[in-house]
C-alpha cells in the first residue's frame, strides 16, 4: 500500500512536467495543424539553457528559467519565420519535414558543442516525509512551476486580447483576419510560445535528472501520446494526459518488470487513436 | 516579413557556419607519443604502433579518461627508460594511436578497422567497457592482432573462441561474489537480497552470477530486474524495491547511472542495511556525491591500499614485475593531480602485461608475444596476471576483486577503504548503513 501511495505522488509530480512540456506540442498544433518534430531538441535546448546558466554565470536554475522562457518565445519565432511560414500553404507535409530538419540541425549542433556526455544540475531542495512517502523538493518545485505556467498560459489564453486572438486563429484562421487580426504575427508567436512551453520544462527535467542533447527524444515520444491522450490542440488535455502518463509510469514498474512501461504508454495510445482519437478531453 | 525572413534564415545559416569552423569537429583526434631512439649507433629501433580507442565523449568517458590516463602513464614510463632492451640489442619503443569512440559500438568498429588497416597497429588495448571491447575484440580477433582488453570484464567475450584477446580484469562472473560473502560474515540474519542491473553486456553478466552465488549461500533474491540502460529517473524503481523489502541491495551498471541511483536511493531513504553497485564507487568522482556515496561499497578490481607487493610475490612463489603500488600512486598522483582508482590502474597494468610479455618473448613477433602471454603468471601492483588458455582463452584467472567502501575520515572528507576481504582489509566496514 504504501508503494501505491509512494508511485502515485511520484507519478503525478512528473505528470505536471510531462503534461508542460506537451503543451507546447499540443498548442503548436492547435493552432497551426504542424507537427512539431523538433520538440525534442527545443526540451533538450532548454536543458542546456538552464544548465549553462548555472555553470558558466551561477544564475540558480529557477531563475535562469526566466530567461529560457524568453529566449524559447524569441527562439521559436525566428524559427516560425524561417521553417514554417513559407510552407504553411506549400505541399502536405512539408512542414513535418521542415521541423525534422531543424531537429537534426540542433542535435547536430548540440552534439558538436556539447558533445553527448551526461549532465547534471546539482542543486538540492531537500525532502519532506509525509508518512511512507518521501518527495524530493526538486520535484515539488518543478510541479509547481509547471502548474504556474499553466495557469500562466490559460490567463493569457482567455483574458487577453493577444490570447483571444491565438484562439480565434486556431478556430479560423481566414476569419480571424477577415476581423483585423493579423495572423501571421499571431502565428509566429504561437510557435513562440510551443517552444516556450518545450524548453521551460526542459529546464524544470534538467533539475531532476542527468541530461545530454540526446536527451529530448524520450520526452518528445511521451509528448506525442500524451497529446493523443488530452486531445490534439488541448491544452488542459495535455496537463491531463501528461498527469496520466506520470501515474502509469509510477505504477507500472510496481507491478511488472520496468521494462514494460513504454510497451504499456504505446498500446494506450494505439488504443485511443483507434477508439476516441479525439482524445480524452476532445480535440480544439 | 518576407525581408525579416530572408535576413532571419541568412543569420541563422551564418550561425551553424561560425559554430562549425569555430569548434573542432568530433573527428578522430589522434593522439602520439613519440618514439625516442636511444644514443647507441648499431643499436635497431622498433617502434611498435599500440593502437586504441578512448571514449572520450558520451557515457563512459569519466572512466574511460582514467584508463587511458592509466596507460599513458606507462608509456611515459617506458620511454623514460629508453625503451625495451631485448638480449640482441634492439630497442623496443611504442607509440601511442588512438581516437574518440563516442562510446558507442559503430564508432569501435570503424576506428579499429582503420587503427589495423591505416595506422598498421602492432598491438591493441581496448576500449573501456565490455560491450565496446566484444565489438573491438572481433575487428581484432579478424585481422590476427593481440589485443589486451582493460575495463571489460564480461567473461562472454573470451567464450567465442578468440586466440589473442588477453583479459586483465578478474571476470564479471566473480564481481559481487565477494559482496554476497562479506554480507553472509557481517550479518547471518540478513537473508533478502535485492538484485538489481543495468541491462549491458557486463551488469547482466555479473548479476546473474551473483543471484546465483546468493542462492546458493542460502540468500532470498527478493527482486531480480534490469533496468535500460540511459535510465535516469529510478523513482518507480525504487518504490518498487522498498516493497520488497531487501536487506541489501546488490548490482548497479556502470557510472552514470549507478552514481544516479545511489543519489536517488539517498534522497529516497531507502531503508537498507548494505548497498553495493559496480563500477560507480570506484571512480574518483564518486566523491562529488557527498553524503549520498557515504557507506556505498563497491567491487575493486584494484585499490592504492592493496598488499600486492615483491614481497607477497615471493611469499606466493609468483615472480613480480613493474612498479610497486606505491610508485605507481605516486607517478599518477604527480602526473594527474589526484589519486588513482581501477579504472587508471587497469590502463596502466595492459601495458605492463604487454611490455612483460615482449620482454619474455625476447622478440617483437606477435607469435612470440602470444606465445609469452599464454605463459605468463606474474604478479604486478595490481595483482596476479595469468591467463586462461583451455575453452576460455584469455580469460583473467589469477586476479581478485577488492571490495571498497566509501567512509568519512576523522577530518570529515570522504575516502575509500577495503573492507573485504578480511587479509585485504584497511577499515571496519560500515554496516548496517544508517539512513
Amino acid at each position: 500500500m504504501d508503494v501505491l501511495i509512494a508511485s502515485v505522488v511520484d507519478g503525478l509530480l512528473i505528470g505536471f512536467v510531462y503534461g508542460l512540456a506537451a503543451m507546447g506540442l499540443t498548442l503548436i498544433f492547435g493552432v497551426m495543424d504542424v507537427v512539431n518534430l523538433s520538440h525534442g531538441a527545443l526540451i533538450a535546448l532548454g536543458m542546456f539553457g538552464a544548465y549553462l546558466l548555472y555553470t558558466g554565470l551561477g544564475i540558480n536554475p529557477y531563475i535562469g528559467l526566466f530567461f529560457v522562457l524568453i529566449g524559447g518565445i524569441l527562439l521559436g519565432m525566428a524559427l516560425y519565420g524561417i521553417a514554417i511560414h513559407p510552407l504553411l500553404h506549400g505541399p502536405h507535409l512539408s512542414t513535418l519535414l521542415s521541423t525534422f530538419a531543424i531537429s537534426m540541425i540542433i542535435v547536430g549542433v548540440g552534439t558538436a558543442l556539447f558533445t553527448s556526455t551526461p549532465r547534471n544540475i546539482d542543486i538540492s531542495m531537500g525532502a519532506l516525509t509525509l508518512g511512507p512517502v518521501r518527495i524530493l523538493g526538486t520535484r515539488v518545485i518543478a510541479a509547481l512551476m509547471a502548474i504556474l505556467m499553466a495557469v500562466g498560459l490559460y490567463i493569457f489564453m482567455y483574458r487577453t486580447h493577444t490570447g483571444k486572438s491565438v484562439r480565434a486563429v486556431a478556430n479560423n484562421r481566414d476569419a480571424a483576419e477577415l476581423v483585423g487580426i493579423p495572423s501571421t504575427r499571431i502565428l509566429a508567436l504561437s510557435f513562440g510560445l510551443g517552444t516556450m512551453l518545450a524548453m521551460v520544462s526542459g529546464g524544470l527535467i534538467a533539475t531532476l535528472f542527468p541530461f545530454s542533447i540526446l536527451s529530448g527524444g524520450t520526452y518528445e515520444l511521451k509528448s506525442f501520446v500524451i497529446c493523443v491522450l488530452g486531445g490534439l490542440g488541448n491544452p488542459t488535455g495535455a496537463l491531463l494526459g501528461g498527469l496520466i502518463l506520470g501515474l502509469i509510469e509510477g505504477f507500472i514498474p510496481v507491478f511488472m518488470p520496468v521494462g514494460w512501461t513504454p510497451v504499456i504508454e504505446f498500446t494506450l495510445f494505439v488504443i485511443i487513436l483507434l477508439v476516441r482519437p479525439s482524445g480524452i478531453l476532445g480535440a480544439r | 516579413m518576407k525581408h525579416l525572413r530572408i535576413i532571419l534564415s541568412v543569420l541563422f545559416i551564418l550561425a551553424l557556419l561560425v559554430t562549425a569552423c569555430s569548434k573542432a569537429t568530433p573527428t578522430p583526434m589522434p593522439t602520439k607519443a613519440a618514439a625516442q631512439p636511444t644514443k647507441a649507433p648499431e643499436a635497431k629501433t622498433k617502434t611498435l604502433v599500440l593502437g586504441f580507442t578512448a571514449s572520450n565523449t558520451g557515457k563512459y568517458a569519466k572512466e574511460s579518461k582514467e584508463q587511458t590516463q592509466g596507460l599513458k602513464l606507462w608509456a611515459e614510463a617506458v620511454k623514460k627508460k629508453g625503451g625495451i632492451k631485448l638480449s640482441d640489442g634492439t630497442i623496443v619503443t611504442f607509440e601511442l594511436k588512438s581516437y574518440d569512440d563516442e562510446s558507442t559500438k559503430e564508432r569501435v568498429q570503424q576506428l579499429y578497422t582503420k587503427l589495423i588497416t591505416e595506422d598498421k597497429a602492432d598491438l591493441l588495448v581496448s576500449p573501456y567497457s565490455s560491450g565496446l571491447t566484444a565489438a573491438a575484440a572481433v575487428i581484432a580477433e579478424q585481422y590476427g592482432k593481440i589485443m589486451v582488453t582493460t575495463g571489460a570484464a564480461s567473461d562472454s567475450i573470451y567464450k567465442q573462441g578468440y586466440q589473442r584477446v588477453y583479459q586483465i580484469y578478474t571476470p564479471a562472473s566473480r564481481y559481487l561474489t565477494g559482496a554476497v560473502d562479506a554480507l553472509k560474515a557481517w550479518d547471518p540474519n540478513a537473508k533478502k537480497l535485492a538484485v538489481v542491473y543495468e541491462k549491458t553486456k557486463f551488469a547482466t553478466g555479473v548479476a546473474t552470477a551473483a543471484k546465483e552465488y546468493a542462492e546458493k549461500n542460502g540468500f532470498e533474491i527478493v527482486l531480480f530486474e534490469g533496468y535500460e540502460k540511459g535510465t535516469t529517473d529510478f523513482g518507480p524503481f525504487i518504490n518498487k524495491i522498498e516493497a520488497a523489502k531487501p536487506d541489501a541491495i546488490i548490482g548497479g551498471g556502470h557510472f552514470q547511472d549507478g552514481s544516479t541511483f545511489a543519489k536517488q536511493l539517498y534522497e529516497k531513504k531507502t531503508p537498507v542495511k548494505m548497498i553495493a553497485i559496480l563500477v560507480a564507487p570506484a571512480v574518483p568522482e564518486f566523491a562529488e556525491l557527498g553524503d549520498a556515496a557515504v557507506g556505498v561499497i563497491g567491487p575493486s578490481q584494484w585499490e592504492s591500499l592493496a598488499k600486492y607487493s615483491p614481497e607477497s610475490a615471493k611469499a606466493a612463489g609468483l615472480a613480480w614485475c613493474g612498479p610497486t603500488i606505491d610508485e605507481f600512486v605516486s607517478a599518477y598522483k604527480a602526473a594527474y593531480g589526484y589519486e588513482p582508482g581501477y579504472h587508471a590502474a587497469g590502463g596502466y597494468a595492459a601495458g605492463l602485461v604487454l611490455e612483460r610479455a615482449i620482454k619474455m618473448a625476447d622478440s617483437v613477433d606477435p607469435d612470440a608475444i602470444k606465445a609469452a602471454l599464454d605463459k605468463m603468471d606474474v604478479m604486478i601492483f595490481f595483482g596476479h596476471i595469468k591467463f586462461d588458455t583451455g575453452e576460455a582463452h584469455g580469460l583473467q584467472i589469477g586476479h581478485d576483486m577488492v571490495y571498497l567502501q566509501w567512509q568519512k575520515d576523522k577530518s570529515g572528507n570522504l575516502v575509500r577503504e577495503i573492507v573485504w576481504p578480511e587479509a585485504a582489509k584497511t577499515a571496519e566496514p560500515l554496516y548496517p548503513l544508517q539512513r
